[in-house]
């Protein structure tokens, strides 16, 4: 049985003035445990609201959302979250950020101290344990972020177009450390892009959504040796990209168009 | 070390030139000495002032009124107590009204009609409920310091971010553990500068109060040796008000750094 099952949801956006938006319309997927899931979709399109209704972060309204058989009413500790703009608490050191999940989960001292260690070596960000957010650049901040979530050690790694605020090289170097965290310490990832080349490397399969109000329009599954390095000139890589982009590509033009109408 | 010294006199040189002004218009006749004693003058009242009464020997009911000491330390009370419930309480209110919108209905409008009421107005209303002793001044001084931390705490709570917020949620943080934990700290820079404009607040709305009906404290003192026409001693107790809060600001001030020192 799937680990997370989204069933016939739909979502209903009200803004503070103005008509209520229908974000998405039933919804249904299926999420394999630790599968890698990218959700792909033109902006606009209710990806990262869809996200944050698995994550409990909005009320489920229509349809239904079940994480290993049970209702989702509410965020909790078995789904980690990563933001696209870090969300680490400015106030708290790396060290401190790393920590706070920790003290939540009521671990012994010295055994927080010790994975949060162990957390942040495996990020790159050993002998950065004591500066403050706001002293780190961009890429540092997103290591410190998925630090801090896969330190708790979620089931699930929810993540909002993560590396969407990084440079180009940034990114490049953040997704391919990505997936080698993701091959040693496996779990069910999904992963929000508009990034056909990103989610294409990244995932076991892409759900492609529709222009608002989202629906998933087709999954496409990938099957790739993500352990070649030049995996990006591969012809089976380069076919799937141009697939999706096409994909893809219907659905913004629809988006481009529902604004300016 | 030596530097920052030389730095503290080059950007306060302007209050030297003050004082010397003050000193020889006043020496030279230019102004009546009843109007602006010589600034030498009101040093040496203020140091007759310090030694005036002896405390030590005798009981808390031989002070005599005129030690400056003494009613100070009424004035420090006063003012630290009243500032003390404002931070408390208005700090509380402001980020409860920021993140429960039942908490924003009930009490919004009461801030907001009552923001622009000059606090002094209400000197006479706090004498009648709460009489002429610390009661009605500590009141007064919450109530003027509660609106500047009220609304510093709401806007401070009301930007943060909804991320941090939901970061917290779902590393295991209740509600109520996720305010104190994330809501605060964010709030917590608009807070500071709210309580910096309080701090301010307290000193005005201490002095005017204590002129107005008081046995004892800093605008007793200005008020009574006005009336007897010791104005070298009066100035003298307005010059010490107004370093008072000239070093609470100053002091203040470091610890906010301390406290956001994650901003630098």
């Amino acid at each position: 049985m799937a680990q997370i099952v989204v069933d016939g949801v739909r979502h209903l956006y009200r803004p503070p003035r103005g008509k209520p938006v229908l974000a998405l319309e039933d919804v249904t997927l299926e999420v394999r445990e630790r599968e890698f899931l990218a959700l792909l979709g033109p902006s606009g399109c209710g990806k990262s609201t869809l996200l944050y209704l698995i994550g409990g972060f909005l009320p489920v309204e229509g349809g239904s959302i079940a994480v290993d058989g049970k209702p989702v009413t509410a965020p909790g500790p078995d789904r980690g979250i990563v933001f696209q703009h870090f969300a680490l608490f400015p106030w708290k050191t790396v060290r401190g950020n790393v920590l706070y999940g920790l003290e939540r989960q009521g671990l012994p001292s010295a055994e927080r101290q010790r994975r949060a260690q162990q957390f942040i070596d495996l990020v790159g960000l050993t002998g950065f344990e004591d500066s403050f957010p706001s002293h780190l650049s961009g890429g540092m901040k997103q290591r410190a972020a998925i630090a801090r979530t896969l330190a708790f050690d979620p089931k699930i790694l929810l993540m909002d177009e993560p590396f969407g605020a990084l440079d180009a090289q940034t990114r490049h170097l953040m997704q391919s450390e990505l997936l080698g965290i993701w091959q040693r310490t496996p779990k069910t990832v999904i992963f929000v892009t508009h990034d056909v080349q990103e989610a294409v490397y990244l995932a076991d399969r892409v759900a492609v959504m529709s222009a608002r109000p989202g629906r998933i329009k087709t999954i496409v599954d990938i099957r790739l040796d993500k352990a070649d390095p030049n995996v990006f000139k591969a012809k089976a890589f380069v076919e799937k990209v141009d697939e999706i982009w096409g994909l893809v590509k219907e659905e913004a033009i629809k988006a481009q168009g529902a604004r300016a109408s | 070390m030596t530097a920052s010294v030389l730095n503290f006199v080059v950007r306060y040189s302007p209050l030297l030139i003050l004082a010397l002004g003050w000193e020889l218009v006043s020496r030279l006749g230019l102004v009546s000495s009843d109007a602006l004693p010589p600034l030498t003058a009101v040093g040496a009242a203020w140091i007759d002032m310090m030694h005036d009464g002896d405390f030590l020997s005798n009981g808390f009911a031989a002070f005599y009124h005129s030690d400056l000491v003494v009613n100070g330390a009424a004035s420090l009370w006063r003012a630290g107590a009243g500032l003390s419930l404002a931070i408390v309480i208005g700090g509380a209110l402001g980020i409860l009204m920021a993140r429960w919108r039942a908490v924003n209905i009930v009490f919004g409008p009461i801030v907001e009609i009552f923001y622009p009421v000059p606090k002094s107005a209400l000197i006479p209303v706090t004498i009648i409920w709460l009489g002429l002793g610390d009661g009605s001044k500590i009141l007064l001084i919450f109530l003027g310091c509660m609106i500047p931390v009220t609304i510093g705490a709401f806007n401070g709570a009301r930007a943060a971010e909804q991320t941090l917020v939901w970061s917290a949620r779902s590393m295991g943080a209740d509600r109520v553990r996720t305010l104190w934990d994330v809501v605060v700290p964010s709030a917590l820079p608009e807070l500071l500068n709210g309580i910096r404009t309080a701090l301010a607040l307290a000193f005005i709305l201490l002095v005017s109060s204590e002129l107005i009906t008081s046995q004892n404290g800093f605008g007793y003192l200005i008020g009574s040796l006005g009336d007897n026409g010791s104005y070298d001693a009066m100035y003298a107790v307005v010059l010490t008000v107004a370093l008072l809060g000239f070093a609470a600001d100053r002091l203040y001030q470091m610890l906010m750094r301390r406290m956001l020192i994650w901003r630098q």
